[in-house]
């Protein structure tokens, strides 16, 4: 792990002069306030039960889905595509490194786009001055779903971003990775057909594995260890399976 | 640096088959230290793949290879320590400058912080890079960036470089400043290049492999590889006068000496007569000698010198067609 950080700081830069982080920056944010707006209208028309933040973090998939995509489908697509895969592969460097430097720094950039949200927190905290707007309990629960889902998501990027040359086709693998993982769970969480006796383990699965449930507990403060293990191991699995990938291209380049 | 019994590069009995083709068919060679090679092929030879298995970038399917004498397959993290590899088509990061870009390389190939700095002002000026340091990569033209390249394989200062096609899209100018500077390495470092510009190779290598279809067909220095490959020497003669007693005379000097072609006189009766010999020295003088007393008026003689393309012709054709021919074959 010598390079870890090498390759992390090379690549935290790469991103930053990248256009497309701006773009999914820009995007994120623009599109994050005018959710966060349009939920307080709302709640200044009819009080609700749930806190602001509770709501505001249920839109979380719509961010991930093209953010995701657009900070990670370049990372090793494009080492592929320009042959620089190459000539950092005969370095001293091991495919480890360069696949987890790669994932942390889009990581990193993940964690600091979301950061970036907590100013609309702030901003309403000054200016609305009511207590109740502001519970603190779900932001901080909110946020930590964020960081937690965030490992598995990006890891999912980086895989689909492994799996092609062309940085087009990682960024669509990835956006259909994410949406079945994301909306799957909750899809066949309420399909009929899982109803039945026999299928009970599976649904069993099936509802382990529904992101939306794990958003609800989360921001209820429920920090369940089985849910924050479903994510570190599919991060684990899509990184190995990210590595094996970079090393299998190479063997039939 | 003393100089270790082993070599720099050892490759026996190297196979590589991808998917039923092979593409390095039972290579062996060894470089010593200090050695300029150049590696010679036709398209499809092998070149790249053989150089890729050298950096161990690509697993062999058989055989062994060891760089310094460290193996590439069991101990593939000394290997890449002390080679310096530049790739085909010479891939670089366009949005990073030129100093950036050979810092990271720097900290990859593990030259301490401290010394990273010196080192990259030492590789600046010695490829010449120095105007275009703070530039961006990919708004360099074209002799530039394969000098980012060539200053990246010798920034570590490793024992051994290898760059496939090095002078590839160059312009004569550039390829005079990139073999300057690859025979400035010689002695320091071992330096395995690949071409197809075969005077480039001439001019810088200190010794010559070539090969088609996964194999070694011919190996050597250049002028060895003339002899054995082509084995004969050639003359051209633009002569006027009678030419009938010419084989005679000829016969006198070499047994071996015959006329090879005969010209068509030009307007002052001059034509040009090319002879060949299989005797390797130089019988120039006897030539002119008998040609004067014979009563010929010669305008020229001169020694044709077989270029290593036609050797390199030579020697692929000969292994295209390996059963049927023997080294005798002629250009």
């Amino acid at each position: 792990m010598k390079h870890f950080f090498t390759i992390l700081s090379h690549e935290v830069r790469m991103l930053l002069v990248s256009p497309s982080t701006y773009i999914a920056a820009v995007a994120f944010l623009s599109l994050m306030g005018f959710f966060f707006t349009g939920i307080l209208e709302d709640y200044s028309k009819t009080p609700q039960d749930m806190s602001p933040a509770s709501v505001f973090f249920l839109y979380y998939w719509f961010p991930v889905i093209f953010m995701v995509p657009l900070l990670t489908m370049k990372c090793l697509a494009e080492e592929r595509r320009l042959g620089t895969i190459e000539t950092l592969l005969t370095t001293p460097v091991t495919t480890t490194e360069v696949v987890l430097g790669k994932y942390a720094a889009a990581y990193l950039l993940y964690l600091v786009f979301w950061a970036s949200t907590s100013g609309f927190f702030y901003i309403l905290s000054h200016f609305a001055g009511e207590a109740h707007l502001i519970d603190p309990g779900p932001i901080l629960g909110g946020y930590l779903f964020i960081t937690v889902s965030g490992f598995f998501f990006i890891a999912i990027g980086v895989f689909a971003s492994s799996l092609s040359k062309n940085q087009a086709v990682a960024g669509m693998l990835c956006v259909v990775m994410l949406a079945a993982f994301i909306f799957g769970g909750l899809y066949l969480a309420h399909a009929p057909w899982l109803e039945r006796e026999a299928l009970s383990p599976l649904k069993e699965a099936v509802m382990y594995a529904d992101i939306f449930q794990h958003y609800e507990d989360f921001t209820r403060g429920i920090i369940d260890t089985r849910e924050v293990l479903f994510y570190v191991s599919g991060t684990v699995i899509s990184l190995i399976f990210s590595i094996l990938s970079v090393e299998a291209k190479l063997l039939h380049s | 640096m003393p100089i270790p019994p082993q070599p720099a590069i050892e490759v026996s009995n190297l196979v590589k088959s991808y998917a039923g083709v092979t593409a390095v068919n039972g290579i062996s060679f060894t470089v010593p230290k200090g050695e300029i090679i150049g590696f010679l092929g036709p398209n499809g030879a092998g070149k790249s793949t053989t150089m890729r298995i050298l950096t161990g970038y690509l697993p062999a399917t058989s055989g062994s290879v060891s760089i310094c004498g460290y193996s590439v397959v069991t101990d593939p993290d000394a290997v890449k320590k002390r080679v310096g590899y530049m790739p085909e088509n010479n891939p670089l990061p366009d949005e990073m400058r030129v100093s950036e870009y050979l810092y990271f390389r720097g900290r990859l190939k593990e030259i301490p912080r401290g010394k990273l700095g010196s080192r990259i002002d030492e590789v600046l000026e010695l490829c010449d890079l120095k105007r275009v340091r703070h530039k961006i990569i990919g708004k360099l033209s074209k002799g530039f960036r394969q000098r980012v390249g060539i200053a990246e394989s010798v920034l570590a200062e490793p024992p051994v470089i290898i760059m496939d096609e090095p002078t590839i899209g160059l312009d004569p100018h550039q390829i005079l400043i990139v073999r300057d500077l690859i025979a400035s390495l010689r002695g320091r470092m071992t330096v395995l290049i690949s071409s197809h510009i075969l005077p480039e190779i001439e001019m810088t290598c200190d010794r010559v492999l070539i090969i088609n279809q996964g194999r070694i067909v011919a190996q050597g220095t250049p002028a060895d590889l003339r002899r054995e490959v082509l084995g004969q020497s050639a003359y051209e003669i633009e002569a006027a006068g009678d030419l009938g007693s010419l084989p005679f005379l000829l016969g006198a000097i070499d047994p071996g000496l015959s006329v090879a072609s005969e010209g068509t006189p030009d307007q002052y009766g001059f034509r040009t007569i090319k002879l060949k010999t299989l005797n390797a020295e130089d019988s120039g003088e006897a030539i002119l000698r008998a040609c004067m007393s014979e009563g010929l008026r010669v305008r020229a003689l001169s020694r044709a010198h077989p270029t290593l393309e036609d050797v390199f012709l030579a020697a692929t054709r000969r292994s295209w067609d390996a059963v049927s021919s023997g080294p005798g074959t002629r250009t």
